[in-house]
């Protein structure tokens, strides 16, 4: 296996305390340090090793990194939370605002059923308990793009509490081997999205559009039992797949539908927790990662330097790559929380609490949802490696890429090739192609049914699976042909006409009559250097083992019998 | 109402403000420290640069607290007087927007199709806003 492997999670060991020895070494150097080598944003998993885990020395300070998530997953619905306008990406500004989003006076939220749903959905998935009562409070706090002064959440009672996420990370030298980790979901409310403001330094002024303004939104707060960066950006990412497997949230963090903030502190195992910084700004799974790394290591500095640390806002600078504080969180913010007034509790029912004769449009069945839930990524990787007995970290891999499941199920579903040869063409040489390009699965030039009749051509065994390389390699190119049209224009098929293998086979030892007295004399490695030859002469396109039956066939009766 | 308070805010001279306050009684029913009021000026935006702000601060507060008169001990409070209400249930359907418009003629200032507002509480560094979204 080459590249292609999930290949992050925690270094060498895995061990959060490795790692962070690792960074109180590496700190004098480069503050950023060698962090992480990233080939793609968020669809590529693939990473160098962060640091050689190092034994600790006796009286060292041992440091333990603390990580915890608040996350805010956008939800796929056509309409917004409260209100009956578009939910839409880079709409025309402010054209997607009904008067209830702009906080006209007079208007009333109307809750979209389709976000309860959702959320309960979502729940369900991350093994929350529903809550069958739910509230809605505001939380208050003045900006710009918050025109009704505060924002619909669900700060009492949320519609789901007490669940988790596992995910799986790597480790192991070769970091081959996925173990699972698992992450406490604290809850899970719903609650409405501010809108966008942007910025205008220049003229001193800020332009807000509310397009945004109500859109639905999940907040999980994830508990903090997490410890780096990798471990944060692994469990982002399988929270990634769970909602794009859901359907309940597009959660593409490059369009903002997937928030990240992180809470970080450190401390030395077995003493009280460190206070903690929440990191915001992170927009992507990279910069997540990057984020928290830069601020564990930091924080330790900052400590081992006889500084304190604030609890304070800070933010991440994609780029130069460090945090910095934030200036309008300064001191403890007052949200003022209150009662949402206009909004009666939520309740949810499941098969025994069904109230008789209930309308259908207005009550929502818990049970029902359960039953309508689809497969799940970890249900989907445990299902690829039984059917077609791909290790586990393979059907990681196949997962984290975008597209490329689909593409590997298009190439299974057309070729008669076996699935291990398949899942390594397609996670060898497929996605080594991609990565090399730094090209996405839907860019790619190679069409699933294209790598599938090339397949179906080497396990016919018409091709030898150097040509086959050769043949990929021109489809690579995309100039229309198909690997049939390759092969018989490089003319790459092997040889299938036995009586002219034998012909070459026996001119091959007339010229050389000293390999083969060499070979009678019993030299084992002589007879590779006539399959050498033999190879060469027919432009590499017979199967080596077909050579080497038929030389020893003619060097058996070499003496007695010669070919006529 | 907030920009106009915003605004308020920003051109008020940063020193003087602390000369209207009350004298400091951190028991005193009714009267705001300094502390109070600039923590409370942050949270809302609003300039209590003004002996007749802070009077009408100070009034506000002392009729709040007529609140406290009321007993409660024993009784269960609400979660709000729909408590017992079926909240309603609207679909997924788009039946609103494409006003702009007509929004933003309730806007001092308009740029485009945009909202002005002054610049709020942005972060410290100038963190590039232009390209909020840099590509994966």
């Amino acid at each position: 296996m080459a590249a292609p492997v999930l290949r992050w999670g925690c270094s060498g060991t895995c061990s959060a305390l490795a790692w962070v020895y690792g960074v109180s070494r590496h700190r004098r150097g480069a503050p950023t340090g060698s962090t992480s080598n990233w080939i793609r944003g968020q669809s590529s998993l693939a990473q160098q090793p962060l640091h050689t885990a190092r034994k600790p020395r006796k009286g060292e300070h041992e440091w333990a990194a603390v990580v915890g998530l608040e996350i805010h997953a956008q939800i796929s619905s056509n309409s917004k939370l409260f209100s009956g306008s578009q939910v839409c990406f880079a709409a025309p500004p402010n054209s997607l605002v009904s008067f209830f989003d702009a906080s006209l006076p007079g208007t009333l939220p109307v809750l979209n059923r389709r976000c309860v749903e959702a959320a309960v959905m979502t729940g369900l998935a991350l093994n929350c308990h529903i809550n069958k009562k739910s509230l809605f409070d505001r939380k208050h706090y003045f900006y710009a793009d918050l025109p009704a002064g505060y924002q619909i959440t669900q700060q009492r009672l949320p519609i789901a509490v007490n669940g988790s996420l596992t995910y799986g990370i790597c480790v192991g030298k070769t970091r081959r081997q996925v173990t699972a980790r698992t992450v406490r979901v604290k809850q899970i409310q719903l609650e409405q999205d501010s809108g966008k403001s942007l910025h205008d330094d220049l003229r001193s002024q800020t332009l807000v559009d509310l397009n945004r303004a109500g859109i639905g939104l999940l907040e999980l707060v994830l508990e903090p039992d997490l410890s780096c960066g990798e471990e944060a950006a692994t469990a982002v990412r399988e929270l990634q797949l769970i909602l794009q497997a859901l359907g309940t949230s597009q959660a593409n963090m490059a369009e903002g539908q997937l928030r990240v903030d992180a809470n970080v502190s450190v401390h030395h195992p077995g003493e009280p927790l460190g206070v903690r910084t929440e990191v915001k700004n992170l927009n992507s799974i990279r910069f997540l990662a990057k984020a928290i790394d830069y601020e564990i290591q930091r924080q330790i500095k900052e400590l081992e330097d006889g500084g304190e640390i604030l609890n304070e806002t800070r933010s991440f600078d994609y780029k130069l790559g460090c945090t910095v504080p934030m200036r309008d969180k300064e001191g403890k913010q007052d949200y003022r929380f209150m009662p949402e007034p206009n909004l009666p509790p939520l309740l949810l029912y499941d098969a025994t609490s069904l109230p008789a004769g209930a309308d259908s449009q207005q009550v929502i069945n818990i049970d029902q949802i359960r039953e309508r839930l689809p497969e799940l990524p970890s249900v989907t990787r445990e299902r690829l490696v039984q059917q077609y007995g791909m290790l586990p970290e393979h059907s990681f891999t196949l997962l984290n890429e975008v597209g490329l499941l689909e593409f590997f199920q298009n190439v299974i579903k057309e070729t008669r090739a076996e699935p291990k040869k398949v899942t390594s063409w397609v996670l060898n040489t497929f996605l080594g192609y991609l990565k090399q390009q730094n090209l996405a699965v839907r860019e790619s030039p190679v069409t699933a049914s294209a790598l599938a009749e090339l397949l179906d051509l080497l396990d016919s065994k018409a091709i030898s699976s150097s040509a086959a390389k050769q043949v990929f390699e021109e489809l690579w190119k995309n100039e229309g042909k198909t690997p049939a049209q390759i092969v018989s224009e490089k003319k790459l098929e092997l040889m299938q006409d036995q009586e002219a293998l034998e012909q070459l086979c026996h001119s091959v030892m007339q010229g050389h009559p000293q390999v083969v007295m060499d070979v009678k004399k019993g030299n084992p490695r002589a007879i590779n250097k006539l399959i050498g030859l033999v190879r060469k002469a027919t432009l590499s396109r017979a199967d080596p083992a077909v050579i080497k039956a038929t030389l020893e066939k003619q060097l058996s009766c070499h003496g007695s019998c010669p070919p006529a | 109402m907030w920009a106009r308070a915003v605004w308020l805010g920003l051109r008020a001279p940063l020193g003087g403000r602390r000369g209207f306050t009350s004298k400091a009684d951190p028991q005193g029913s009714g009267r705001v420290t300094a502390d109070v009021i600039e923590h409370l000026e942050r949270l809302a935006l609003v300039d209590f640069g003004s002996r007749e702000a802070v009077a009408r601060l100070e009034k506000a507060i002392a009729f709040a607290d007529r609140l406290h008169a009321v007993h409660t001990d024993g009784v269960e409070p609400m979660e709000s007087v729909l408590e017992d209400r079926c909240l309603y249930l609207r679909s997924d359907n788009v039946v609103e927007g494409n006003c702009a418009e007509e929004l933003l003629q309730n806007s001092h200032r308009v740029v485009e199709e945009y909202f002005v507002a002054p610049p709020g509480n942005i972060s410290l560094p100038k963190l590039d806003e232009q390209e909020p979204f840099p590509h994966s």
